[in-house]
């Protein structure tokens, strides 16, 4: 859904039309020069023509966006996938999060679309101040790019502040994180959705008071703080046996063609979303369950004699949802890491994968950074071999499937040249 | 000294506190590098509320932010008592990482800006930086005495560490900031306490550096097949001397893009 050179929707000032017609000339030569899908680069010339150009565009648009962690491009997707049964999307469904990412997406799309945009985590507050946006999904807050978010405390704060008596907004929150409980807790509004996090090692220490955190203990998945009265808070969605259960009791059963229960949970915040914005839970759920990749995420492709099915995770949340969706051992795991600024420079976050899981097979370690992979996995006790180069390591894992984890760059990489 | 019929213990200090650097790879690879050469070993890991053991050989302290990292302090004082204090004077040694090397000297700066008290098990102490955050790859020239060569790691603080008159750098700073008092040093050592900047986690790309403190809490030890570790510390120094070629560090403190 890159931008093309449409008409400039009517009512906006001269100064964002004409913003709006350089951007969209400027994604349409970058995509035929083959530098990508253009929409950055568009909507940084959108963004230096009219700098109010997200405000304008964003204005006469029912917007929901999405943020978070972990989850953010696939549950845009689903969003996406869901409205679309409702009346026309635009989307930045490629992922390009930051302002020129969303301005672009907004200015291809027809006047009055509904607009469900995924945005990053650290711009979540000037976006919602420039868009106004109906509804906010907030799906999980943990370590990411530990060189430039180093304080993920500081980012559920700037929520906090960014939402606290936000009147006309109506927040989505995971009400299982108890950084995105804190980030979204001072919202006037708020449908609490029961989206799990395996991961808890960055919400150990009490956002609010700073005790601790226990996770243990109650019937049902929950926590509580032992110093303060920030806990778990009552559901009004929740995930039953495969299917999204409502406070009303609606339960709603999902085949999901995305695999692991990371996938569930993201269907059931963009299927709250959706509600919200008026779609048809019913045919929402259909066309979510019929989504079956996610820019490139979750397809397989053929590599000389090898299928290769291709994962993303980028950091260790990420990585505890994947062991979820792994094929069984002995299918050989293929993991490509890179440490560009897009993933962070600093690649210390595999010593906080549990890698010990995947004993019993061989595991390909690749990428840029495959030597502190293989240091990491030597260390796990896990069998390995040292391939830098991606397209060769799926090769040399030697079998007829395999499985290939990659964070974001190494993905992205991959995907280029898979496809040349 | 320990002996191949007994298990040595690793305690790792409050990885839900001070362990988002990945610090907590430190303990694992104490403890396979005692495995892989015939000891028992085990780790065993604290978590904040936890009762701190002072029994133990080896201890492992990590790097987090700000608010964990006074709570951490505070459950490991205080200075003269303490258990970790306990733990030195037994001879235990002790790796401190970033944040866990602020909190051993006798003073860093809390979540509200204001001094707070460290261990005092160390002579140094730490004032919030006014310039850029240091980020970014590291090289480190150990002090001679430790018998190491250079160490590499990836630092990521605001911290001004200023080493107190009897406290012996753990080296001079070759690419990168570590203590950034001006001094050109990181870290220090005391004893058979290490204190640095450097993550990576540490120990992962420096394999000796590991094995000096395996030595001091057991003894002389057999060398191991290191390659693959050796191969990772050598890349690393490789690209921060390109990176320092090309002119050095250009991003700024808790730089966007």
């Amino acid at each position: 859904m890159s931008p093309t050179a449409v008409e400039s929707p009517p009512g906006l000032p001269a100064r964002t039309r004409l913003a709006a017609g350089i951007g969209g000339a400027v994604s349409g030569l970058s995509r035929r020069l083959g530098r990508g899908g253009g929409s950055v680069v568009g909507g940084r010339a959108i963004l230096v023509v009219d700098p109010d150009a997200l405000h304008r565009l964003a204005a006469g648009h029912a917007v929901a966006l999405v943020s978070g962690t972990n989850g953010k491009t696939t549950t845009t997707n689903l969003l996406g996938a869901a409205l679309a049964t409702a009346g026309p999307v635009s989307t930045n469904a490629l992922g390009a999060n930051q302002p020129p990412g969303l301005a672009a997406a907004l200015a291809a799309g027809p006047p009055g679309a509904m607009a469900a945009l995924e945005v990053d985590e650290a711009w979540l507050g000037r976006v919602v101040d420039a868009t106004a946006p109906r509804v906010v999904a907030l799906l999980n807050l943990s370590r990411d790019q530990l060189d430039r978010n180093n304080e993920v405390r500081q980012l559920a704060a700037s929520w906090r502040r960014t939402f606290a008596g936000r009147a006309r907004t109506t927040v989505v929150a995971n009400a299982d994180d108890p950084l995105v409980v804190w980030g979204a807790g001072a919202a006037p509004d708020v449908r609490w959705v029961g989206a799990g996090q395996p991961w808890t090692l960055d919400a150990a220490g009490c956002p609010s008071c700073g005790g601790r955190i226990s996770f243990e203990g109650a019937a049902e998945p929950g926590w509580a703080c032992r110093g303060c009265d920030l806990r778990r808070p009552d559901l009004d969605v929740r995930l039953e046996d495969g299917a999204i259960v409502d406070a009303a009791g609606r339960r709603t059963d999902l085949e999901l063609a995305l695999p692991g229960r990371a996938n569930l949970a993201n269907a059931a915040m963009a299927l709250t979303v959706a509600e919200l914005l008026g779609a048809d839970r019913q045919r929402s759920a259909a066309a979510m369950s019929a989504l079956g990749e996610v820019v490139g995420r979750y397809s397989s492709v053929q590599v000389g004699s090898t299928e290769a099915r291709l994962l993303l995770a980028k950091n260790p949340a990420g990585w505890l949802e994947v062991f979820d969706v792994l094929r069984p051992a002995p299918v050989p795991v293929v993991v490509i890491i890179n440490a560009r600024v897009a993933d962070g420079r600093d690649p210390s976050w595999l010593w906080d994968v549990p890698f010990e899981r995947l004993a019993g097979r061989l595991v390909m370690a690749s990428g840029e950074r495959s030597r502190d992979l293989a240091v990491r996995l030597r260390y796990a006790g896990v069998e390995h071999r040292h391939q830098p180069d991606p397209v060769a390591a799926i090769g040399a894992a030697g079998a007829r499937q395999v499985d290939v984890v990659a964070n974001y760059t190494a993905f992205q990489g991959l995907r280029a040249r898979l496809a040349s | 000294m320990t002996g191949r019929d007994s298990t040595v213990t690793v305690v790792l200090l409050f990885p839900d506190l001070l362990g988002t650097y990945g610090d907590s790879g430190n303990a694992v690879i104490l403890a396979e590098r005692l495995r892989w050469r015939g000891f028992g070993a085990e780790v065993v890991t604290v978590r904040s509320g936890d009762p701190v053991p002072a029994g133990c050989q080896l201890y492992v302290v990590g790097g987090g932010e700000d608010l964990p990292q006074a709570l951490a302090a505070r459950q490991l004082g205080p200075p003269t008592t303490g258990p970790l204090r306990r733990a030195v004077d037994g001879g235990a040694a002790v790796l401190a990482v970033c944040a866990g090397l602020q909190i051993l000297g006798t003073s860093f700066v809390g979540p509200d800006g204001v001094q707070a008290d460290g261990l005092g098990l160390v002579d140094c102490f730490t004032r919030r930086g006014t310039g850029r955050r240091a980020v970014g790859e590291m090289v480190v020239e150990p002090d001679t005495e430790l018998g190491l060569p250079a160490l590499s790691g990836y630092e990521n603080h605001a911290g001004v560490t200023s080493l107190g008159a009897g406290a012996v750098p753990a080296g001079r700073v070759r690419y990168g900031v570590g203590n950034g008092d001006g001094s050109g040093t990181d870290g220090l050592w005391s004893g058979r306490v290490f204190g640095t900047y450097l993550h990576g986690p540490v120990l992962a790309r420096n394999p000796a550096l590991a094995d000096r403190l395996l030595g001091w809490a057991v003894g002389t030890l057999d060398p191991l097949d290191d390659q693959e570790q050796e191969a990772l510390r050598t890349e690393r120094l490789a690209a921060a001397a390109a990176e320092a070629r090309r002119g050095g560090r250009r991003r700024l403190v808790g730089g966007r893009r």
